[in-house]
């Protein structure tokens, strides 16, 4: 059965949710802030646009800080690589247009719900929010209808 | 001084969540794609751990401390039951079916090198533009 969810083992999956964790708790504590990845495409355009919606304070307020976690991010995966030895650069087999048009309904729906795997998966669950839950519902089945919907339409499994 | 410990806390807490990300695999799109096709479940032991450590920093740590370490309270977040957070939802997600990339890994697989995620991180960058775009003009018209 084990074998079957997680062919490919289960600790490696369960150790990076831990850190994950520790890492949206460290925040939480030093700063007290629930910190969710998506708004930080939003905090980021305030300094770029003048549109009202970007210019409103809970996205300027947080757009130095919400850089430096962006900054966080990408230096804690080359710290793992860098451990990992040599070599271990990473690729993806997914094509440019299905990145970018996935990325455009990924930006724009995560804003509009105010909320992604990390928003409403770790932090709206975390903070015990019944109308996360729903959302991860939502974007969880959708996803796996679309993901589906793409292996038979396009023939190959990713 | 002040501030630039709150910086060191948000970096180290994001390398510590990018460090994780890199761990699980869920960088990779392919890994993302291979649970949403029910080929692979490890993401649910992914979100589990990440959700079984934060809720009891969520609902443990306002309860045995006055205040975090470099602010003066804590935050909760409140979401609320209406149209734009369930629609948001639905398009997130067939984003998410159609690239295996969420915002966290498109910003944290650069570390990685996996230079193919720029094209993820433009779209993401165009959609929350769209996003406060429309956000705006629904605002103003409302005020007008």
């Amino acid at each position: 059965m084990i074998q079957l969810l997680f062919p490919s083992g289960w600790s490696s999956f369960l150790m990076g949710g831990l850190l994950i964790g520790a890492g949206v708790s460290l925040m939480f504590i030093c700063s007290g802030r629930v910190v969710g990845m998506s708004s930080f495409f939003s905090s980021t355009w305030s300094w770029a646009s003048k549109l009202p919606h970007f210019q409103q304070p809970s996205l300027r307020g947080s757009r130095a800080w919400r850089l430096w976690c962006a900054v966080g991010l990408v230096l804690g995966v080359m710290a793992w690589q860098w451990l990992q030895g040599p070599g271990t650069a990473l690729s993806t087999a997914i094509s440019p247009e299905r990145l970018l048009i996935g990325g455009i309904l990924v930006g724009f729906g995560a804003r509009m719900s105010n909320g992604c795997t990390s928003g409403h998966g770790i932090c709206g669950l975390s903070s015990l929010s019944g109308p996360s839950a729903l959302a991860v519902l939502i974007f969880m089945g959708v996803a796996m209808i679309t993901a589906n919907a793409m292996v038979w339409f396009t023939g190959v499994r990713p | 001084m002040k501030g630039v410990w709150d910086g060191v806390g948000m970096l180290l807490g994001g390398a510590l969540f990018g460090y994780g990300l890199a761990y699980s695999g869920m960088v990779s799109p392919e890994v993302v794609l291979r649970f949403l096709t029910w080929q692979d479940f490890g993401l649910m032991l992914v979100m589990g751990g990440a959700v079984a450590v934060t809720v009891v920093a969520y609902q443990g740590v306002p309860r045995w401390f006055k205040r975090p370490l470099l602010q003066d309270q804590f935050e909760q977040r409140v979401t609320p039951l209406n149209r734009n957070t369930l629609v948001g939802a639905a398009v997130f997600g067939a984003g998410w079916g159609l690239s295996g990339v969420c915002p966290g890994p498109a910003i944290a697989g650069l570390g990685g090198g996996n230079v193919s995620l720029l094209w993820a991180l433009l779209g993401i960058f165009a959609g929350a533009y769209l996003q406060g775009w429309y956000a705006s003009r629904a605002t103003s018209s409302a005020h007008a």
